[in-house]
């Protein structure tokens, strides 16, 4: 599902992320765990194609990222990754519905309310499809995030540092979700995270 | 969803900002949209009632008011010419007609007009209902003022001395004899009675005997286009006569009204620029607070272009918002001044009339706005995904 292969980023003349090999299979769970400014954003955004590597060779779902380049880059991961980030990234004055929507959209997939709601409803916020982000709390915020990551059913879900702004419960339950969602829709899941609370989660680990 | 629910969306959530920009973008449409329609209805009234009359000949003086008196009825006379020299003019070999008309009356603000029946028939009116007038003291109404009046045939009315309705009453009343149809002219807002009506009543006073009857002005038509060389030179150099010609005097009266109407115009210009630049304001100035949102647009898939389509689509809207409120409220206060002109007995203005040249000003007012956007829309496609993400 993923490999990399000779892998370096550096931006100006600070390297960023070191990583000779890596190797994902399909379905697996990793976490990619490290302290702040270890990477792991970097290796995250490289893996969604939004950031060309300074060197290195990386292949996901069986294309090289090197040779997608624009719009089709766009529609590869617009219908092959789904990304989690960090709290309040949700579009402000969309409604949650309309925050799935734009992911159908974008992705130019059909806008279909029914998989819409499937999805809310998997991740128990299916009776808050009208609401605004700011009217939800941030566990919620998160749980939309992750039914928004996953609506189009990518072949691969990102997260980056998804529970660092939750509180324990919230935390562990995101973390649940993401693993259930990936299972469910057969993707990939890799967690890039250096919050001690789910270090135990997954058995697959890569240290950076 | 698509571009415009999206953009339209956006706007929803800052209703304030969106707000200012749409709100000057349609003050100025309406400020053109207004003159546009103000100008070129009273430009195309003007040259309707003037249409046929190459020249008016009354009393020294400023040859517009004699212009404005004489044709439109807006204006007091300069005064009268003896009626001699009236029948003079008649016989000249330039002229193909020439009618004399008798001013200094009026009826609850509608002048009355001493002519014959020719004056009515330059202008094509036709009776709707009565005769027209064959004896003395008889008075055929305009269209507009029957309605006004709420008169009819048989009616009898007084008129007043002077032009303003201010004036002392006569004592001899007119009898309505017959009402005319709309001819969408001057004609519509007269009063029109024989010119021996105007004598009769005017003699009481003074006293006048034949030989010192009076006319106010002379319409003239010419014979052929020669006579415009030699016969207002030839009238002009009689000592009580002037001629003014209709043309010259509107022209320059609008090259007079001409610069109120382009300060005017420039003002609006500024608005509409003003309103370009509230909506580059307000999208620039967002850019800022919407780059992480920008940036997840694109972790959703959304190329570079999208993004620069988005911004180009909220100014779209909101020019397309503006456009429409300004015609909407250009077209409303034409309609409200035209209704309050009609009270003050001037020209008519309509807001329901559409002129060709209101595509341009909605064409020019989209085109300000989106080109405002431009370089917020630029700013959007060059989002840096990954470095606006990391720094949260």
């Amino acid at each position: 599902m993923i490999a990399v292969r000779g892998l370096a980023h550096r931006y100006g003349a600070a390297e960023a992320l070191r990583l000779p090999e890596w190797k994902v299979a399909q379905g697996e769970r990793w976490l990619v765990l490290g302290p702040s400014g270890c990477g792991k954003t970097t290796l995250l955004h490289i893996l969604a194609g939004l950031v060309r590597p300074s060197e290195g060779q990386v292949e996901v779902a069986g294309e090289s990222l090197l040779k997608l380049e624009g719009a089709r880059l766009d529609r590869w991961r617009a219908t092959t990754v789904g990304i989690v980030l960090q709290a309040l990234h949700l579009v402000k004055h969309l409604s949650v519905r309309d925050n799935l929507r734009l992911a159908q959209y974008l992705a130019k997939t059909p806008q279909d309310d029914a998989r819409i709601d499937d999805t809310l409803g998997a991740l128990g916020v299916g009776g808050k499809s009208a609401r605004r982000p700011s009217e939800l709390s941030q566990g919620e915020q998160q749980r939309v995030a992750i039914a928004r990551a996953v609506v189009n059913r990518p072949k691969l879900v990102l997260a980056d540092e998804p529970t660092a702004n939750l509180d324990d419960a919230s935390a562990a339950t995101v973390v649940d979700l993401l693993s259930e969602q990936a299972a469910r829709h057969g993707a990939t899941l890799v967690v890039a995270t250096h919050d001690a609370r789910v270090k135990g989660k997954f058995r697959e680990r890569l240290e950076l | 969803m698509n571009l415009a629910t999206l953009s339209a969306s956006y706007l929803r959530a800052r209703p304030l900002n969106t707000a200012l920009s749409v709100i000057l973008l349609a003050l100025g449409v309406a400020t053109i949209v207004l003159l546009l329609l103000v100008v070129g209805q009273a430009e195309e009234r003007m040259h309707r009632d003037a249409r046929g009359i190459d020249l008016v000949v009354g009393a020294k003086g400023s040859p517009m008011q004699l212009m404005l008196a004489g044709i439109y009825h807006l204006d007091a006379p300069t005064g009268n010419i003896p009626l001699a020299s009236a029948q003079a003019l008649a016989k000249n070999r330039f002229i193909k007609k020439a009618i004399p008309l008798a001013l200094g009356d009026s009826w609850k603000g509608h002048r009355i007009v001493g002519a014959d029946k020719a004056y009515a028939d330059h202008y094509g009116a036709e009776l709707r209902e009565g005769r027209f007038y064959q004896k003395p003291m008889e008075a055929v109404l305009g269209a507009e003022v029957a309605v006004r009046t709420g008169v009819g045939v048989g009616a009898t009315f007084k008129g007043a001395h002077g032009l303003g309705g201010e004036g002392d009453e006569h004592e001899d009343a007119y009898t309505v004899v017959g009402v005319l149809a709309n001819s969408n002219s001057v004609i519509d807002r007269l009063v029109l009675t024989s010119i021996e009506s105007v004598w009769e009543i005017h003699e009481e006073h003074k006293q006048a005997r034949d030989e010192a009857r009076e006319v106010t002005v002379v319409l003239v038509q010419y014979a052929s286009p020669l006579a415009a060389a030699t016969l207002p030179r030839q009238i002009n150099s009689q000592s009580e006569l002037q001629a003014a010609s209709p043309a010259y005097e509107t022209a320059r009266l609008f090259s007079i009204v001409g610069v109120g109407i382009d300060a005017l115009r420039g003002f609006a210009a500024v608005l509409i620029l003003a309103a370009g630049l509230s909506v580059f304001i307000a999208l620039y100035s967002a850019l800022e607070e919407r780059r992480y949102e920008l940036a997840v647009m694109r972790t959703l898939g959304a190329s570079p272009g999208k993004l620069f389509g988005l911004l180009i689509g909220e100014a779209f809207v909101l020019s397309l918002l503006g456009v429409v409120l300004g015609l909407l409220l250009g077209h409303g206060l034409a309609s409200v001044l035209g209704a309050w002109l009609e009270r003050q007995q001037h020209y008519p203005v309509s807001g329901l009339e559409w002129r060709p040249e209101e595509l341009w000003v909605a064409g020019i007012a989209l085109g300000v706005g989106v080109v405002a956007a431009i370089v917020p829309a630029w700013r959007a496609y060059r989002t840096d995904v990954s470095r606006t993400l990391a720094q949260g």
